[in-house]
């Protein structure tokens, strides 16, 4: 029986930061539809790791990297693949919230379409923002304020609005390096709900630090972990369920216990 | 398509009698499964694809080919400014070409921008190349005689005798002398005036602050005429060093006063606070915390300062004049300096003059080098130690 | 029985004491003392001498004014011996040749701003931004011998070839036939086009460093948004390194605009003197205020130097309120904080 080919997988990825490792042979399959959770102290590679998905690690210059991730089966790394068609297919939200903010919310929206050079149509425009926006959570309370500075909003209204610009470009995933730690909890709860909203439609891989949060929006998660000066690897991977209530490693069972992290 | 089982997906779950980390767990599978032997060394992602470095040469080589062929006898304009031009103007169009036929709209205008910000560096960069160069290079037969060092212009005259006679002793010496009287007189009212500002403050900081900033706008050669008007006219003086090194000074103080100020506010404000908290005055506080800290900001100040008004040409067309023997004396008669001896040479249309001044301005170049170089050696220290 | 302490309530008074801050003699020793004194003497003396040579340049407008009346502005021509002059035509002058020079170097200077901040490798990067500041540091007289000697033979073909093909634009206009074989060079030289490209060289070194702090200035998170969305480099810097930098390209412009207007010696060295309106800035003669001070200020008699005193207070001006805005510009804009101009 042949599965469809995962939307993101990564084979044996290693990263190098100059001549210390970071990583060390991670593999993971990210599967469809689904969220997966990326968890794990801090300092274990996950970020890194997050970034190698979308190609961001290259831009520090000393960063390198082995292995392979395979987008619904071609690797991204590949000599042929152009770096910002990669980036358009597998976007990007930030821990902390990045809006332009000499766009209005508007053309925030469409940014990422003006930067890749996709035409659309003012018609379309109007409807994809609202689109963009209502699927980011944030169309109901910004729909009178369109042509308003980004920055003008919350720290939680900016990251769904983060959110919405990554979705104009219709990635078939979504990357999300702890979206929700420079929020507060309210907001934090706002975003949780969008990201279940979304799940339906995009493959989410998110890396957070807050164990609820990968307990209550995750169906698949991968807990990282590097010994003391030692490069991270994933300890153990698998449905989120599992991962938390059946740990297969006694230092999962500690970690998802609280007994350090 | 590659088919993926459910073996695959829990490819990373250990075996539940023991906890060896993944890693070591891979490393073993490996020893055993010498087909699956997962590799760590680190993959190169050339930043430059085969196609950039081809589209990019391709377009400059064919540009060069196809200007050589048409340049004289098709276009029929000369000259090697115009051929340069051409060539360039030809291959942004080649290169626009060739990526526009690869590639979509935003990588080629990616590729043009790139192709445009380094034409504007190269031919700024050229340009300060040839300055510097053909200074040099005008300057060495006057340079190269030991008398251009030893002599001064008296008794020898600068258009018709040779170069192996007269030197510009005198103007060393002068812009030496008014120069250093005018740093004597602008370095105590400059930093006194920054520390006044940084360290003391009060209700008329932001006034004098203001006046110091707004004097720096004074054109230099409005200085000059202020002296002249007040000192040579108004007062009856004459022309003379002194009141050249007080223009200089004029422009000086507020440049000092400025940077100095800036250097004097980047000291941390905890260090001034760890030293009164120990009980020191204001004064010892600023005399053995906060000046030692500053003490290569403020020497950059300082060496910016004097390279500055070495070179300042225009007051000294007013308050000085062009003599051609030695005088060490800043109260009586006027002294010659290099910037002025470059101008009188340049202006009397004569080669061999112009060959003298172009040594002395050889001289000013490699002044203001030295300065600049010592600069930078202590603003490396500075980053060293910080 | 013990005695309790709280007070009687016959001692409490019938109003609550109020909260009144007290004054805090600080107590200085000598030496401070005199430290505060010295200092505070040397910024108020700075503050007079400095403050009193503005108030005296202005001073000067008054008797130029009252001797030569308004016509000191409209008038063209500057003939101390018939003691008619006026600074309308050195006023359009210096203008003109500190638009060339702005108009020519701006856009390098943004654009050399550009490749160090953003297309520069690393190693290369350190050494010139080094460039920049040795760039500025090249006394003017320096880059007036380039201007006269190197350059001006060169640029006259440039300024030919202006004529011939956009000599139809009346300010590259010239009187004479560019499209001859003999073309007469003199009509191109010291000309006010030539003088702005000798002075663009000064501006520029201000201006892009200017610009190059404020470029590196501009925020990590917003410029890894920009790639994140699949941008390229140049898609980043268009969103993300402009829109921050405004407020330094402005202002780094300002400032070159000032230093182009009072720009004397290369002026002086390359331009022929001529007191006429016009615009036409490839053709042969021009003069700026700075040049006129230069060169008329031995045969002036003491009214004349009134007068030169006043045209130069009038750039002095110019170049204090175009400093002032383009400060306001650099420390109102999102880059302001960490920018000194």
């Amino acid at each position: 029986m042949t599965m469809p080919v995962s939307p993101l997988r990564a084979e044996n990825v290693s990263a190098w930061f100059g001549n210390r490792k970071v990583l060390d042979r991670v593999s993971l399959d990210m599967p469809a539809k689904t969220v997966t959770a990326l968890i794990g102290p801090s300092g274990c590679g996950k970020s890194t790791f997050l970034r190698i998905l979308n190609r961001m690690h290259e831009s520090v210059p000393s960063a390198k990297l082995a292995g392979e991730v395979r987008l619904f089966g071609n690797d991204i790394y590949d000599a042929g693949q152009r770096v910002t068609e990669t980036r358009k297919r597998i976007g990007m939200v930030f821990q902390k919230p990045n809006p332009f903010p000499a766009m209005s919310i508007i053309d925030n929206v469409t940014a990422g379409l003006k930067l890749t050079g996709t035409k659309v149509s003012r018609s379309e425009k109007a409807e994809l923002v609202e689109r963009c926006l209502r699927r980011g959570g944030l169309w109901d309370e910004v729909k009178d304020r369109l042509h308003t500075s980004g920055s003008s909003l919350s720290g939680g209204q900016q990251q769904r609005l983060c959110i919405a610009r990554s979705l104009a470009v219709e990635p078939d995933v979504l990357l999300m390096d702890e979206p929700c730690s420079a929020l507060d909890p309210t907001s934090t709860y706002r975003i949780e709900q969008t990201i279940a909203e979304l799940a339906p439609d995009v493959t989410i891989v998110i890396v957070t630090h807050n164990m609820q949060q990968a307990a209550r929006v995750s169906q698949q998660c991968a807990f990282f972990l590097a010994a003391q000066s030692s490069p991270g690897v994933i300890v153990e991977s698998g449905p989120t369920d599992q991962v938390f209530d059946n740990p297969q490693d006694q230092r999962t069972s500690d970690y998802v216990n609280g007994r350090f992290g | 398509m590659v088919a993926v089982s459910d073996e695959d997906l829990f490819e990373d779950e250990l075996d539940p009698s023991g906890p060896p980390l993944a890693s070591e767990r891979a490393f073993a599978e490996s020893k055993t499964e010498s087909k699956h032997e997962p590799e760590d060394q680190p993959r190169s992602l050339p930043r430059k694809t085969l196609d950039d470095r081809a589209a990019l040469w391709g377009s400059a080589l064919g540009a060069v080919a196809f200007v050589w062929v048409i340049y004289e006898h098709v276009l029929m304009w000369s000259g090697t400014l115009g051929f340069i031009v051409c060539v360039w103007g030809v291959f942004v169009a080649l290169y626009f070409a060739v990526s526009l036929s690869a590639h979509p709209m935003p990588i080629v205008i990616d590729r043009m921008a790139a192709v445009v910000a380094a034409s504007g560096a190269l031919l700024i960069g050229f340009a300060l190349a040839t300055t510097i160069i053909s200074t040099f290079v005008k300057g060495w037969p006057a340079v190269h005689h030991l008398n251009f060092y030893l002599h001064d212009m008296g008794g020898v005259s600068p258009g018709t005798d040779p170069l192996n006679r007269g030197g510009v002793r005198h103007a060393m010496i002068g812009s030496a002398i008014e120069a250093g009287i005018a740093t004597l007189i602008s370095l105590p009212l400059g930093l006194g005036t920054a520390i006044y500002l940084s360290e003391i403050g009060g209700r008329s900081t932001t006034l004098i602050r203001t006046v110091v900033e707004a004097m720096t706008a004074l054109p230099d050669i409005l200085a000059g005429l202020f002296v002249y008007v007040l000192m040579v006219i108004l007062l009856g003086l004459e022309k003379s060093g002194f009141a050249v090194a007080i223009a200089l000074s004029v422009t000086m103080v507020p440049i000092i006063a400025r940077s100095a100020e800036v250097a004097l506010r980047v000291v941390p404000s905890g260090l001034r606070e760890a030293s009164l908290a120990l009980g020191s005055s204001r004064w010892q506080t600023v005399w053995r915390v906060v000046l030692p800290t500053a003490r290569s900001g403020l020497a950059t100040a300082l060496i910016l300062g004097i390279a500055r008004i070495t070179g300042e040409t225009a007051p000294l067309l007013i308050v000085s004049a062009a003599n051609t023997f030695t005088n060490v004396n800043p109260l009586h008669e006027p002294m010659n300096s290099l910037p002025l001896y470059i101008y009188s040479g340049v202006r009397s249309g004569q080669p061999l003059f112009i060959s003298r001044a172009y040594g002395a301005a050889s001289l000013l170049l490699v002044l203001v080098l030295v300065l600049f170089i010592i600069t930078r050696l202590l603003a490396r220290k500075r980053g060293r130690r910080s | 029985m013990i005695d309790t302490l709280w007070p009687s309530e016959v001692d409490e008074p019938d109003e609550p004491e109020l909260d009144r801050p007290r004054t805090i003699n600080p107590g200085l020793d000598a030496s401070d003392r005199v430290f505060r004194f010295t200092a505070r003497s040397i910024g108020f003396f700075v503050l007079v001498l400095t403050g009193s040579i503005g108030l005296f340049l202005g001073y000067q407008a008054v008797p130029t004014v009252r001797h030569y009346g308004l016509s000191f502005f409209t008038q063209t021509q500057w003939l101390p011996e018939r003691d008619k002059v006026g600074i309308a035509a050195i006023t359009l002058g210096t203008v003109e040749v500190a638009v060339i020079a702005l108009a020519v170097g701006f856009p390098l200077a943004l654009l050399c701003a550009l490749y160090i901040s953003e297309y520069a490798p690393a190693w290369l990067k350190s050494t010139l931004v080094s460039m920049v500041d040795l760039m500025a540091a090249v006394p003017s007289i320096i880059y007036g011998l380039w201007g006269f000697f190197l350059l001006q033979p060169r640029a006259l073909y440039l300024s030919r070839w202006l004529a011939s093909y956009f000599g139809w634009i009346p300010i590259f206009k010239v009187d004479t036939d560019p499209r001859a074989a003999f073309w007469a060079q003199t009509q191109f030289t010291s000309s006010a086009f030539i003088a702005g490209l000798c002075v663009a060289m000064m501006v520029i070194p201000l201006a892009c460093a200017v610009m190059l702090g404020v470029f590196s200035q501009a925020p990590l998170g917003e410029r890894e948004a920009s790639y994140a969305l699949g941008s390229t480099r140049w898609g980043m810097i268009r969103t993300v390194v402009l829109p921050f930098g405004r407020g330094g390209i402005i202002g780094g412009t300002m400032l070159g605009l000032g230093r182009a207007l009072g720009e004397t010696i290369a002026v002086l060295l390359i331009i022929s003197p001529a007191f006429d309106i016009k615009i036409a800035i490839l053709s042969n003669g021009t003069q700026t205020v700075s040049g006129l001070i230069a060169g008329s200020f031995g045969e002036a008699t003491s009214t004349q130097l009134t007068a030169l005193l006043a045209a130069g207070f009038m750039l002095f001006l110019m170049t204090i309120g175009i400093n002032t805005v383009a400060a306001v510009f650099v420390s109102r804009s999102r880059s302001g904080t960490g920018t000194d101009i």
